[in-house]
């Protein structure tokens, strides 16, 4: 309509709903600004794996095709992909509390591509936490052949994505700036739930058998399988799927309502 | 007392008002926001939306902007669905507060409005200087000050050079230098020819800044046509009286009287010519105890936003 503004025949809609790498780029920068993010996923997973998992004994002791030591390796690689990828799609809790997501909505972003965004990101915290701890254990004595390291890493790393969904969807259900002050300590009761920081026999049976019913318990088994040849495989599929669904459907469920929410 | 701006809303030529409600209501469950408006906007035109809080301005903005539909009636944006315009950049808004991360730079909230507009880097710059916040490029956002974020805001909306802005209640909280620095730089900006639409309840912005005033009283326009036009409302005088018993319906017809009301034994006319209200009052009827006093844009704002059922 007048000479200073583009004309509407050229403008122009962005590809894909506007996921881009710019966008990407954009994210991980402000995400690793956050050092309570940075702590949770970065630091912690490997401190305690120090703590926990590189003592004498666990070197020497062994299990599988490796030694203790690899086994609460692949413990707390789990545990860290799990606290990155749920700090991951919590950000959407801070980001309705602050009002951007209703500031986005005055842009082309379509909001799957911003769901596909924050899972995005997730995944790749979630890749950080689980390289942050490999890498230490190379120099703190884990010991397994590396066919087995890299699987049980990749599987750790690909099985956090049913944490990426549950962080979505409570970051979708909790409206708290602090969320991962919930989210945290919940996290590590799961993971005691479901056997990832104390192996479950030495719980009891009727513990062991409860605990395959929580959301640790697959992902666990399963990115230890390679080491561990152990376990009921299919039993932890069916958990890591489930889950991974009923998490999904949540954070869809919220997602709908708010995006509607008008 | 209702004023209407002229009827040909398009600018020459061209055969689409940038803003066109028809109808428009929004409830909410039993409480009704917006109660029935009818507006078109003329491309060019800077319009203020004025009313009290409460008035329906801020839902009316987040209907125009596609943030919420409307239960009734129809809202379009240069000839198309809010939502569209919104995604093409044709619209963007300054909204109240809120919409920002703190722990971004200034510099990195405007270059994702960018990526997400897919602007280059360049327009970056762009929307920076002309927001006036260039020097504060790489501060966080947390750290930045009320009227700082406001501008922010200016930039971010600046970036998909939209065809309309629209700002709602943009100089909330802001002090009075900070308020003049963010006007002199939306009308700077304006006159490259850009629609804006600003919703306020500050009188003097509207009368400062505003083309045209839309003035909104519980959800329904009650006054619409140029600032001065607005003005002249609050040219007449008031004639306060003592008539018990007086029926508003003859009172609106004693000559002279552009409105009347009630309030237990006293009547209150408005008119310009209110010598003549007062020599009538006194022949023809039992009024007594007469005061005339002059209104101001103040008055005139109150008389017609004021709320009948709770009167000041």
């Amino acid at each position: 309509m007048t000479a200073t503004t583009i004309p509407v025949t050229e403008r122009r809609l962005p590809a894909f709903g506007g996921f881009s790498l710019g966008m990407i780029a954009l994210e991980l920068r402000r995400l690793l600004r956050n050092k309570r993010t940075v702590v949770f996923s970065v630091i912690m997973p490997p401190a305690f794996f120090l703590l926990f998992g590189s003592s004498g004994d666990y070197q020497t002791e062994r299990v599988g095709d490796g030694n203790v030591t690899a086994y609460v390796l692949i413990s707390m690689a789990v545990y860290g992909a799990m606290l990155a990828t749920t700090s991951g799609g919590a950000m959407v809790s801070i980001e309705r509390a602050a009002g951007w997501s209703r500031q986005l909505r005055l842009t082309p972003l379509k909001p799957a591509a911003y769901v596909a965004i924050k899972l995005t990101l997730a995944m790749i915290i979630g890749a950080v936490s689980v390289l942050a701890v490999n890498v230490v254990g190379i120099f703190f004595g884990a010991d397994m052949p590396v066919g087995t390291w890299i699987a049980c890493a990749v599987l750790a790393w690909v099985c956090a994505l049913v944490f990426a969904a549950f962080g979505l969807f409570m970051g979708y259900l909790l409206p708290s700036e602090n969320v991962m002050q919930i989210l945290g300590p919940g996290l590590a009761i799961l993971s005691f739930a479901g056997g990832l920081f104390v192996p479950l026999d030495t719980l009891g049976h009727t513990f062991a058998t409860v605990a395959k019913f929580t959301p640790v318990y697959g992902v666990g088994e399963l990115a230890r399988y390679p080491l561990t040849h152990d376990g009921d495989v299919w039993v932890a599929i069916l958990n890591v799927v489930v889950w991974t669904a009923l998490f999904a459907l949540g954070a869809m469920w919220r997602f709908r309502r708010d995006t509607a929410r008008v | 007392m209702t004023l209407t701006a002229s009827t040909d809303v398009t600018a020459a030529g061209t055969g689409q008002p940038a803003v066109h409600l028809d109808g428009v209501v929004k409830r909410f469950g039993t409480v009704t926001a917006v109660d029935g408006i009818d507006l078109r906007i003329r491309p060019g035109e800077v319009v203020a939306l004025l009313g009290p809080n409460g008035a329906g301005k801020t839902t009316t903005v987040d209907m125009l902007l596609g943030l919420s539909q409307p239960t009734e009636g129809t809202v379009q944006v240069y000839g198309r669905s809010p939502q569209d315009a919104v995604a093409l950049g044709l619209v963007s808004a300054v909204m109240q507060s809120g919409g920002l991360l703190k722990d971004y730079t200034v510099e990195e909230t405007v270059r994702l409005t960018a990526v997400l507009f897919g602007k280059p880097r360049s327009a970056v710059t762009t929307a920076l200087k002309r927001a006036g916040i260039a020097d504060i490029a790489d501060r966080l956002v947390g750290k930045c000050s009320g009227g700082q974020q406001q501008r922010l805001r200016f930039a971010m909306a600046l970036l998909p050079d939209p065809e309309l802005l629209i700002l709602d209640e943009p100089t909330t909280g802001m002090d009075v230098g900070g308020r003049r620095e963010f006007w002199d730089a939306i009308r700077e900006d304006a006159q490259g020819g850009r629609t804006v639409i600003f919703a306020t309840h500050y009188l003097e912005e509207a009368d400062a800044y505003a083309d045209r005033v839309v003035l909104v009283r519980r959800g329904r326009i009650v006054a619409d046509g140029t600032a001065s036009e607005v003005k002249s409302l609050a040219a007449g005088r008031t004639v306060r009286a003592t008539l018990p018993g007086a029926e508003l319906a003859d009172l609106t017809g004693v000559p002279g009287v552009e409105s009347a009301e009630v309030r237990g034994d006293s009547v209150y006319l408005h008119g310009r010519d209110t010598d003549a209200i007062a020599r009538y009052l006194l022949n023809q009827t039992a009024a007594r105890d007469l005061e005339i006093t002059s209104r101001n844009l103040e008055d005139a704002f109150l008389t017609l936003t004021a709320d009948e059922e709770t009167p000041a």
